[in-house]
């Protein structure tokens, strides 16, 4: 009963301060802004570091885990703020779709440049498995270093989901001729990608896996395969063969239409945030490598990168 | 559906008006309330301001950064939770409580393990009203259970990832959708066991009722629902079970807590770290659920007469328990330094932890093991697994349609021919005829093993009373624990293959057919055991004659659970890499016709379920009679 009647107490004084005070500000609302948290490291440790950001301008944010691909669905609604690691290859398509639906703005691109591409662990090369490599055509000789139980003999190509970039990779072996020698596998997720790497690791057996750049991998070293260059037009959904490699991509920012306007002082900053492939493998690594949790990273990110993100607020 | 009956809502930031679809409105006014309840909860346990914020505005506490509530002690809930323990059911009950939640402290992971639990708190007991309250009406009115049936059974075995995306648009990303995707699962078993237990209440029952001059809803609430108590309990049971199993699925749109950190520890492959978050769920699980049943069987007694004192003992040992425990956690701000109070809360990364062991556990298998399985991988997927699903694919559709309706024809007559042959027809109608072969001749392949295997274990397990109640423990263990834990190990050593896919549903799949295969056989008629001992039967003839052909029909519904089990581990298979429906269901994620198609995937498994359940149910049933068993 107690907790009652105070409860009251500071609720009827809470509304006359919040009434007195909602005309002195015009600033940012301070309702929070909502960060999504996906399953990847260098996501989640971003995540607290912008969040901290707004933090730092007085603002309140709130974190919420959210499915990277239906995030941008939330995003639209509104219960989302924000994303701020939208990859071109793997999420470009939701974010479009979500965009062409109306409620989600594009905020601006972060200056890493993100390269997906299929690839091989480091130790391939060096232990010199399949000769030639990074070179694409150094595929053609050695399909059998990459042979899996399932591959029927020829080599297997560990793709993402097909929700990533639908037909791509299978449409690119044949432009190349390797399909006589190559297959597409499919995997379910990031997860079955990192289990296949750590295992063939453990094997010292060769693998080529879908992967990114920047990511936590680039620490223990990844090297993508070097393919015919990209140009406009060169994929078979815009008219080409497909016989090319992937673009250097992306990594935007989204964020709700109303962030803006709510917002206006974080939404500017967040406009200006821009990291590079090395300042988002170093907040990975201190999860990945150092072991702190997601929270403490971001923190001491903050704490030891404060010219580069202080610039950001201002 | 998202455009019927625009209204104009005012929204205070854009200060304008916009305009939304009435439904969502009511949807999301009734996601808000459920919201409110689960922060709600959560302050109680880690603290917050949302409740404040809720009576107030984010302004105020921008105002007022010394309105946050403060959490409650660790040390509190966890002697709370001893001394519920034991006042319902003894000291047993209050060991268990103690062990549990000082494990989840001491590991560290007291905040995600009390954000589940929040969570949880709502779903659960709205689970349990909702089945209760749709369960009665169905009781008392022949058209709602018609009408809820089909619903009841497509809901259960529909895969969760298929609704997922309609839950996000009616009610929004975070804990709410989290828990309504959580009541939509659980609610199910609660209703279908509500109905049964009233169904089995003696006529003479209500009679005797009706003559002590009850009215009707004494009738309902003081006999009929404590009658039919014992169903109601397993209702309950299966309720928080399932709760507890969408904690990792819950977490795809928002729910946060142990779920989502296990998802995180996954990505990183941290298995030992997602293994003492399993633990936990799995604790929390078993706690509840002993609480629960425990507080459901509490007699009243009507005739003593006690003191205020007495009365209240409890309470006053709360009391007294609460404020030690306040004390200690406000000494402890002096005596432990670093700013870190352990009789507050222990923090993630100050808890003891085991990972390293099971680590190098999953390490060494991988080391060792993964040579000696490739001929095996290899071996299974070139003579069995290609071959089989070559089958399978290779089958002409009439042939498809011929071969499942006969077996329809055969076990029920018209009536099942015609009921499967609908179920097919639908899927058949669809385009993805070919992918939900792959899911079916994954699941046939899993279910052959699978119920093989469960009936083998659980023959030999209820050969002796102790290792039937120990095999029953570890079925409801596995049951709760998440089982995205052991798709990490399974991918490493059989890499993205239809291999791993089947190892995971098989190790799901298999703990429906024991669980059953026990109950089955300790269920068997003693009298019947020893004329069979009398008449000097063998070990394996008693096993083969009278064990197995008496226990069949449970068994059978062991079997139906097996199946639905593997359904629902082969889409989850979708994680590691597959290309059946489970996999469309996921790209239906990021779709432009998501949610239509994800619906649509989702009732190709549903009907592919419940065509197996009405085969299996019907033949059951008949197999019943002719043993004169019901």
């Amino acid at each position: 009963m107690k907790k009652i009647t105070k409860t009251i107490a500071v609720a009827a004084l809470g509304f006359v301060m919040a009434t007195a005070s909602s005309q002195a500000i015009a600033a940012d609302s301070a309702k929070p802004i909502v960060i999504p948290t996906h399953n990847w490291s260098s996501q989640v440790v971003m995540a607290y570091v912008i969040g901290g950001i707004f933090e730092s301008m007085g603002d309140t944010v709130e974190y919420v885990p959210a499915d990277s691909q239906t995030v941008y669905e939330a995003i639209r609604i509104g219960d989302v703020t924000i994303s701020h690691e939208v990859w071109q290859s793997t999420f470009g398509a939701s974010f479009y779709n979500a965009m062409a639906k109306g409620g989600i703005i594009d905020a601006g691109t972060h200056a890493a440049a993100t390269l997906e591409e299929m690839g091989v662990p480091q130790y391939v090369i060096d232990d010199n498995l399949c000769p030639g490599l990074p070179n694409w055509e150094a595929l053609k000789n050695c399909p059998e270093v990459f042979a899996t139980a399932d591959s029927g003999g020829k080599g297997r190509w560990l793709e993402g989901p097909q929700s990533w970039h639908g037909d791509l990779m299978p449409t690119r072996l044949k432009a190349l001729g390797l399909d006589d020698k190559y297959t597409v596998k499919f995997a379910g997720g990031a997860d079955a990608i990192w289990a296949e790497l750590a295992s063939a690791k453990k094997e010292g057996r060769g693998i080529i896996t879908f992967n990114w750049t920047p990511n936590f991998t680039d620490a223990e070293g990844f090297a993508f395969i070097e393919f015919p260059s990209y140009f406009d037009g060169c994929r078979v959904a815009d008219g080409g063969d497909g016989a090319c490699g992937s673009p250097k991509g992306w990594l935007k920012k989204a964020a709700n239409y109303k962030f803006p306007k709510t917002h206006p002082a974080a939404y500017t900053a967040f406009t200006k945030i821009s990291f590079t492939s090395r300042q988002i493998g170093a907040m990975a690594a201190l999860v990945d490598v150092d072991g702190m949790s997601h929270q403490d990273a971001a923190k001491a990110w903050l704490a030891a990168n404060e010219n580069v993100w202080k610039p950001f607020t201002e | 559906m998202f455009d019927w009956w625009p209204v104009d809502v005012y929204d205070p930031d854009l200060e304008e008006y916009e305009q939304f679809a009435l439904l969502r409105e009511i949807t999301r006014g009734f996601s808000s309330v459920v919201l409110f309840l689960i922060e709600f909860i959560r302050e109680i346990f880690v603290g917050g301001v949302k409740t404040i914020v809720t009576f107030t505005s984010w302004e105020f506490i921008r105002e007022n950064p010394w309105a946050v509530w403060p959490a409650l002690p660790w040390t509190v809930v966890m002697g709370g939770t001893m001394i519920l323990g034991f006042s319902l059911k003894g000291r047993g009950l209050a060991i268990l409580a103690g062990i549990a939640l000082s494990y989840i402290s001491v590991f560290g992971q007291w905040e995600p393990a009390m954000q589940t639990l929040s969570f949880v708190l709502v779903a659960a007991p709205a689970s349990v009203l909702l089945g209760l309250l749709f369960g009665i009406l169905s009781f008392k009115f022949r058209t709602v259970e018609t009408i809820l049936m089909p619903l009841l059974n497509v809901a259960q075995t529909m895969p969760h990832f298929s609704y997922l995306v309609p839950v996000t648009v009616f009610f929004g990303v975070g804990d709410h959708a989290g828990a309504i995707a959580t009541i939509i699962f659980a609610t199910p078993p609660m209703i279908r066991l509500t109905l049964l237990g009233l169904k089995k209440v003696p006529e003479e029952v209500v009679e005797a009722a009706l003559m002590s001059g009850c009215n009707n809803r004494q009738v309902l609430l003081n006999v009929l629902v404590p009658t039919a108590r014992r169903d109601i309990l397993i209702g309950v049971n299966q309720v928080i079970m399932q709760c507890l199993a969408m904690a990792v699925i819950a977490s795809f749109i928002g729910a946060k807590g142990l779920g989502f950190n296990l998802l995180l520890a996954l990505n990183q492959l941290r298995i030992g770290q997602a293994l003492e978050l399993g633990v936990c769920i799995v604790l929390i699980a078993v706690v509840l659920d002993k609480l629960s049943l425990a507080w459901a069987n509490q007699q009243t007694d009507y005739f003593s007469d006690l003191g205020f004192a007495q009365r209240h003992k409890f309470s006053l040992i709360f009391a007294v328990f609460f404020a030690l425990c306040i004390l200690a956690a406000f000494l402890g701000q002096y005596i432990f330094k670093g700013g870190i109070n352990y009789f507050y809360l222990i923090p993630h990364n100050q808890g003891i932890t085991t990972e390293d062991f099971w680590q190098s556990g999953v390490d060494w298998m991988v080391e060792n093991w993964y040579a000696g399985l490739q001929g095996f991988n290899r071996g299974l997927i070139v003579n069995v697994l290609q071959p089989m699903k070559a089958a399978f694919l290779g089958m002409p559709v009439s042939a498809t349609f011929l071969l499942v309706m006969g077996i329809g024809y055969i076990v029920g007559g018209l009536r099942s021919a015609l009921t499967v042959g609908g179920f097919l027809l639908f899927i058949a109608l669809t385009e993805w005829w070919d992918r939900a072969l792959i899911t079916a001749y994954m699941t046939t392949f899993a279910v052959i093993v699978s119920a093989t295997l469960g009936m083998i274990i659980g023959s030999l397990c209820a050969q002796n009373p102790f290792a039937s109640k120990a095999a029953l423990l570890v079925c409801d263990t596995l049951q709760t624990f998440p089982s995205f834990i052991y798709l990490i190990p399974v991918i490493m050593l059989f890499g993205v293959t239809d291999t791993s896919v089947l190892v995971a549903v098989i190790i799901y799949a298999t703990i429906p057919a024991t669980r059953y295969t026990i109950e089955g056989i300790r269920n068997v008629p003693p009298n019947l055991r020893d004329a069979g001992l009398m008449s000097g039967v063998s070990k394996l003839q008693m096993w083969l004659k009278i064990d197995l052909p008496l226990a069949f029909p449970h068994i059978m519904l062991g079997v139906n659970q097996t199946v639905i089990f593997a359904l629902f581990m082969v889409i989850i298979g979708a994680m590691i890499g597959t290309d059946d429906l489970g996999q469309f269901i996921l790209k239906a994620l990021s779709d432009k016709q998501g949610i239509g198609n994800g619906l649509m995937l989702g009732l190709c498994v549903a009907f592919i379920g419940l065509a197996v359940d009405h085969l299996i149910n019907t033949w059951a049933a008949s197999r019943k009679t002719s043993l004169g068993l019901s």
